[in-house]
């Protein structure tokens, strides 16, 4: 990752110079302009044992934190004001929580040099009154406990409004921006309003961060693991190119002009015809990557040719027990239904790692990547899938989406082969598995004749392959599915596929479900090493239709085998983007 | 003190959206006004100007609260705050 400013200025300059570029990883292209909003870091916990500070007095204190309180509960309800449906609701009534006198009389009470540990700041004082009423809450139980974050964020904001300080969270703003940050936290992502934010940069992070999975399925703009650009000041424009990874920090004419010329090219871009061929018309169907029963109708709207990839996990996550079958028969039923007569390939849960579940995984693992996660929670927790299995089945029986079933993180053929009879006993017909752990795609000629077919999960399966989190910014690199190991464990996938499938005497296919399909150059490769079926968010059916329709299967098999022999992932990636003149034309 | 009866009209209850329209209601009178279940002791009873004490009161719809309050205003805004629980504030 270079920085290409031997003037860049430190902290607290005015300006960074004219044309200050900053490099790191494109993940979702597009060529856009805005305005700067630093994402505040997290709020410092005030320090304890300080007392009332020097200049202020009991009464001064007081005073501070119910001004405090009532600014937070002004911009809490302005923003309720302008906000519709439940986000309204929850700001309402976050808002008046931020004046409650169950918290202000708390904390009014621990600045007097009375209560027990003696006085306290004012900030020191709301950050106990607000832990005291968050353990309340959470001694309640249910609706109440659920309220502990709420109570906190309001604690959180008093807390910085008591120091001048920007208001945590994800900034507000009334025009369109920029929104550059470190990393994003799953819950800052669902807080994200893509009307506001044109655009996401981040200091830290991978390809695989959550920030960069949340861009692509909202089909932001996005570049990630770019160094120094937490440190560009709020309100100055910027150019930010996802596809090549850079920033530019005042942009000029060129910048502006490319800008414009990608708002006229993602209108056609947006369009897919829901049939892709290549440009010898072979048939590769373009899938997608589905959660929900919503996300599904937007994926058929989009022209997707079927799911490649049900996420269960919805159906599961923030519940403390196991949801019943009834109601995973309804939450699947609505994916199946969006998709009437078509492919449809549901994942079961996939729980663990970066996914926990209480009632299934153990937060005390030391490496919980390599840990019991995916299809071996099931080890320790048998029924559940058992009972998913079940509920999938039903589900089928009530529509026509042809449903296809694959279990997470098999590495060995007698798991798959248990899966395969699970998957029998419940009444599926064709069972598979996915391919993120490096044994399953080394062995895949013996794995895959237990099952049907196989779906290579490219995240996972990059980060095993190279020993590298997914999540860290510095191993960004290494975490590339252009790794050429990572290609070549695709291709021993796909002919040990082709193996399995001739001593069985039907044909096994291998599709990809991760990220990498989503990739328009990368699409090009995988098909051209022998991939069936590609699944990606559908924001992405566009650009990998409109790049695999300019080539044929023979340039694709050209191309895959000199990404193949490339000596390395930027290597690689070069060669194949140079053969591929679309790209630039597209802005991609 | 005085004191008004009233039945939560809301079919989620005294919750959610309800919840911070009373206690807006209840901070906007000025006066210190308690909120209870009828028939528990009056020292159990919670601050109605506070959005936490009513949503752990978590009052259902047909439940029967009791107001109390005393000095300036009271009789005023305990009848303010009386017709709020006994509007249906998830009517459309």
């Amino acid at each position: 990752m270079l920085e290409t400013s031997s003037t860049f200025p430190g902290p607290g300059a005015a300006a960074t110079p004219a044309g200050s570029l900053y490099t790191g990883v494109g993940v979702v292209p597009g060529r856009v302009l805005g305005t700067v909003r630093q994402m505040p870091g997290a709020v410092q916990e005030p320090p304890a044992g300080g007392g009332i500070p020097a200049g202020e007095t009991l009464e001064s204190s007081t005073r501070r934190i119910k001004e405090a309180a009532q600014a937070v509960q002004a911009q809490l309800g302005a923003r309720a004001a302008t906000a519709s449906g439940e986000a309204k609701e929850i700001l309402s009534a976050t808002a008046l929580m931020a004046t409650d006198p169950m918290l202000l009389k708390s904390a009014v009470k621990l600045l007097s040099a009375g209560t027990e540990g003696g006085a306290r700041s004012a900030e020191r004082a709301i950050w106990e009154a607000g832990a005291g009423v968050a353990e309340t809450l959470r001694s309640l139980g249910g609706y109440m406990a659920e309220r502990v974050a709420d109570i906190l964020d309001v604690r959180a904001r008093i807390v910085c409004e008591l120091r001048g300080e920007p208001a945590p969270g994800i900034p507000y703003s009334e025009l369109p921006f920029i929104l550059i940050a470190v990393d994003l936290a799953p819950a800052d992502t669902a807080m994200l309003d893509p009307q506001k934010v044109i655009a996401l940069v981040t200091s830290s992070g991978g390809p695989q961060s959550h920030t960069a999975i949340l861009a692509r399925a909202l089909g932001l703009p996005a570049v990630v693991a770019a160094p120094g650009v937490h440190r560009i000041p709020e309100g100055q424009e910027i150019y930010v190119d996802g596809a090549a990874g850079t920033v530019v920090a005042e942009p000029g004419e060129d910048q502006r002009r490319a800008a414009e010329a990608w708002a006229l090219s993602a209108t056609t871009l947006a369009a897919f015809s829901g049939r892709n061929t290549m440009a010898d018309g072979v048939h590769v169907p373009l899938l997608a990557n589905v959660g929900t029963a919503a996300d599904a109708v937007q994926a058929a709207a989009s022209g997707a040719e079927g799911v490649g990839l049900l996420r269960t996990e919805f159906c599961f996550l923030n519940r403390d027990a196991e949801p019943t079958v009834a109601e995973q028969v309804e939450a699947y039923g609505g994916v199946f239904e969006a998709f009437p007569g078509k492919k449809v390939v549901v994942r079961t849960l996939d729980a663990g790692a970066d996914k926990p579940l209480p009632f299934l995984t153990n937060l005390d693992e030391p490496n919980p990547a390599l840990g019991v996660r995916g299809y071996r929670t099931h080890i320790g927790s048998p029924g559940v899938l058992e009972r998913q299995l079940q509920a999938i089945a039903s589900a089928a029986a009530l529509h026509s989406a042809e449903v296809w079933v694959m279990a997470p993180m098999v590495s060995t053929a007698e798991e798959a082969a248990l899966f395969a009879s699970l998957c029998a006993a419940a009444g599926l017909a064709t069972p598979g598995i996915m391919v993120e752990v490096p044994s399953a795609a080394l062995m895949a000629s013996t794995v895959l004749r237990e099952v049907d077919f196989a779906s290579i999960g490219t995240n996972d399966l990059t980060q095993y392959a190279m020993a590298a989190d997914r999540q860290l910014g510095p191993l960004a690199a290494l975490n590339d599915p252009w790794q050429p190991a990572v290609l070549r464990l695709a291709k021993l996938t796909v002919d040990g596929a082709a193996a399995a499938g001739t001593a069985a005497g039907t044909a096994k296919s291998v599709g990809i479900c991760g990220e990498a399909a989503a990739d328009p150059a990368l699409a090009v490769v995988l098909v051209g090493l022998g991939i069936s079926t590609l699944s990606m968010s559908a924001r992405a059916l566009g650009p990998v239709a409109a790049v695999l329709g300019s080539v044929t299967m023979g340039q694709a098999r050209e191309l895959a085998a000199a990404a193949l022999a490339a000596p390395s992932a930027a290597a690689a990636r070069e060669a194949v983007r140079a053969a591929l003149p679309t790209l630039a034309e597209l802005g991609l | 003190m005085s004191e008004r009866i009233a039945t939560v009209a809301s079919r989620s209850g005294l919750h959610a959206r309800p919840a911070a329209i009373f206690t807006e209601a209840a901070q906007n009178t000025g006066v210190e006004v308690t909120i209870g279940r009828k028939g528990e002791p009056e020292e159990d009873a919670m601050d109605a100007a506070s959005i936490l004490s009513l949503m752990a009161l978590g009052a259902a719809q047909g439940e029967v609260l009791v107001l109390r309050a005393e000095g300036v205003g009271a009789e005023e805004a305990l009848d303010t705050l009386a017709k709020v629980i006994e509007t249906d504030h998830d009517a459309a």
